[in-house]
């Protein structure tokens, strides 16, 4: 295992082969290329999102939905934003003007440079590296792939809460000031969830490179047929958290308190109008859009998958397209099915839930590798490791339960 | 190119620094904190230590700082501060004088030592092993040299979570502090006040 990790560890610190040798003019302009090809897809990728969304939730709730910009409507985002731009851009009179300005390019910012480690192609079929030829040159499908790899998405999610939080207080408006304190505390509890999922994964992995993290989901899989994905090898487990924690972090329902219309007016964004409430809708939108893809990174191979007949790049931007707009049908799913939860649910859900379960999933997976490399026997290490867990969480839940007793009681407040 | 990257971070660093001091508001002085918090995660990309980097922001922008925010947020303690008033009677000038002295000391090491501190090298000792990536080396030296360190530092922190639990559950006898007259004072106005610019 330790010899695994050196040698992954090695491979990291190269990272995407464009980069390794000699920087000239041509590798530069390639980068260029790709940043602006991953702009452009990423605001068309946010204007489909924002079109499908409302169509399927239409359809779920036996509604029409957008239907006159363009064919089936799917213009309409583009007609909105062009709208957007020309309406009146108001200023609250007790807004705090610099942060009432800087707050939405916080949110947007942060919500571009998230895709920028996602691999979204390349060939990974038959033990290929997912490397493609471009102008001669050797490189990923992917903009970045840094040696810190998934801790950057983590670090970008953690921005991400300024932009709501500033655009709150600085409205100098209740509502919006209340859904910011909203915001801060939901996306500060679930980013705890978040990184102990994306620890388990880690582990699996060996890696903490995106590229790596869909290297080591490639391949035949088990029995020839059940693909590598982390999904089955980390153990659906964390698979379930970061789903549920990536909702509650992007301010989505049944997790969406942050903007409980009945509660909050418009939550956050109440005082906000013409562009720059379109930048939040886009942020908003297309967080979504790539958190599908980290999900498809992490859990379900990313790009990875066989290459049936042309060339295998492409097979890999198919799987990877197909797989990520099967989670923005989840998402939207989940969106119109459920009902938002409580405050207090939703607090009782990160901390009391999948914190502890995440962490003692990771525990154990890690349990489960040290058994492996000192050739214990892994079933009893699983029954004695799986057995303290449950005990530590039997503890936890009495503690809790406890506490409660004692505050019926009034004994403490 | 480093060079370029480092004097454009420490200009950043520079002048979020000044801007934690000089802000009236206590909101622009934490947002401040975070454009220097961030030209220091640069500064530690420029010197390879992508971890670090990393973690910083992760840290101490993403959550120590949010957490200061979320406290002025949550009291309303967010309304400008007069800057003239001194808490500690001559600590200005305390302060441009241990400031002035740190300076100096680092001037001194840098004036006297001349090449032995000026190396250029990205660390005096270089990193353990250049071709492993310093994510690796760092989890492998954390959890075998330096486990003993490491593991009372869980503790340490273990212990303070369970001081604030404790410290957080009020017996029900306890008289509660009544509100300082300041905040009854405002009475249903608002949590945060329209600042004298923007007011007309």
């Amino acid at each position: 295992m330790i010899a695994a990790v050196t040698s992954l560890g090695a491979a990291t610190v190269s990272g995407d082969p464009l980069l390794a040798g000699h920087i000239d003019l041509a590798i530069v302009l390639i980068v260029i290329l790709k940043v602006v090809v991953i702009f452009a897809l990423m605001l068309v990728a946010t204007m489909l999102m924002i079109w499908f969304e409302r169509k399927v939730v239409s359809d779920l709730q036996n509604r029409v939905g957008p239907n006159t910009a363009g064919p089936f409507g799917i213009l309409q985002t583009l007609a909105d934003g062009i709208k957007f731009f020309f309406k009146e851009d108001l200023k609250p009179a007790r807004a705090q003007m610099r942060v009432f300005i800087l707050a939405p390019f916080l949110t947007v910012v942060p919500a571009f440079l998230l895709f920028t480690i996602v691999p979204f192609g390349g060939d990974f079929s038959n033990g290929h590296d997912g490397s493609v030829e471009l102008f001669g040159h050797t490189t990923y499908l992917q903009l970045a792939d840094p040696a810190i790899g998934i801790l950057f998405a983590l670090a970008l999610s953690s921005i991400a809460v300024y932009g709501v939080m500033l655009a709150g207080w600085s409205s100098g408006s209740k509502y919006p000031l209340l859904s910011s304190v909203r915001a801060s505390a939901q996306m500060v509890s679930y980013e705890a969830a978040l990184g102990l999922s994306v620890c388990s994964v880690v582990l699996v992995s060996g890696t903490l490179s995106t590229h790596g993290i869909v290297m080591a989901q490639a391949g035949a899989g088990w029995a020839g047929f059940i693909p590598h994905w982390n999904l089955v090898a980390a153990g659906v487990l964390p698979f379930v958290v970061f789903l549920l924690a990536s909702q509650a972090e992007l301010n989505r329902p049944p997790f969406d308190l942050v903007e409980a219309e009945q509660e909050l007016v418009g939550g956050y964004h109440t005082e906000y109008s013409s562009i720059r409430f379109a930048l939040f809708f886009v942020a908003e939108f297309m967080n979504s859009v790539t958190m599908a893809a980290i999900i498809v990174t992490l859990f379900l191979g990313g790009p990875a998958g066989p290459a049936l007949i042309g060339p295998g790049w492409l097979w890999g931007v198919i799987w990877f397209l197909l797989k990520v707009l099967a989670f923005l049908f989840l998402f939207v799913w989940i969106r119109s099915s459920v009902p938002r939860v409580r405050y207090d649910q939703l607090m009782d859900l990160g901390w009391k839930v999948l914190i502890p379960m995440s962490l003692g999933w990771f525990l154990l997976l890690a349990t489960y590798y040290v058994a492996r490399d000192q050739h214990w026997n892994g079933l009893i290490t699983i029954v004695i490791g799986g057995a303290i867990g449950l005990t530590g969480y039997g503890l936890l839940r009495f503690a809790i339960a406890t506490s409660r007793a004692k505050r019926l009681q009034g004994v403490v407040e | 190119m480093e060079t370029a990257v480092f004097i454009v971070c420490a200009l950043i660093v520079l002048a979020g620094a000044i801007g934690v001091v000089m802000s009236r508001n206590p909101v622009h002085a934490a947002l401040s904190l975070v454009a220097t918090l961030f030209g220091i995660a640069v500064l530690f990309l420029n010197l390879g230590a992508q971890l670090l980097a990393v973690v910083q922001v992760i840290v101490y922008t993403g959550a120590i700082v949010v957490l200061i925010l979320f406290v002025l947020m949550l009291l309303g303690v967010d309304e400008d501060e007069d800057l003239d008033a001194e808490p500690i009677v001559g600590q200005r000038i305390l302060a441009v004088l241990v400031g002035l002295l740190l300076a100096g000391a680092v001037l001194a090491v840098i004036i006297l030592g001349k090449d032995a501190a000026v190396t250029g090298a990205h660390s005096a000792t270089e990193a353990i092993s250049p071709s492993i990536a310093n994510i690796v080396q760092i989890g492998r030296q954390l959890f075998t040299t330096y486990v003993f360190p490491l593991e009372l530092t869980a503790g340490l922190l273990t212990i303070a979570v369970v001081g604030a639990v404790v410290l957080s559950r009020r017996p029900k006898d306890l008289q509660p502090i009544p509100e300082p007259e300041s905040m009854t004072e405002l009475g249903d106005d608002p949590l945060t006040t329209i600042p004298e610019e923007a007011a007309h």
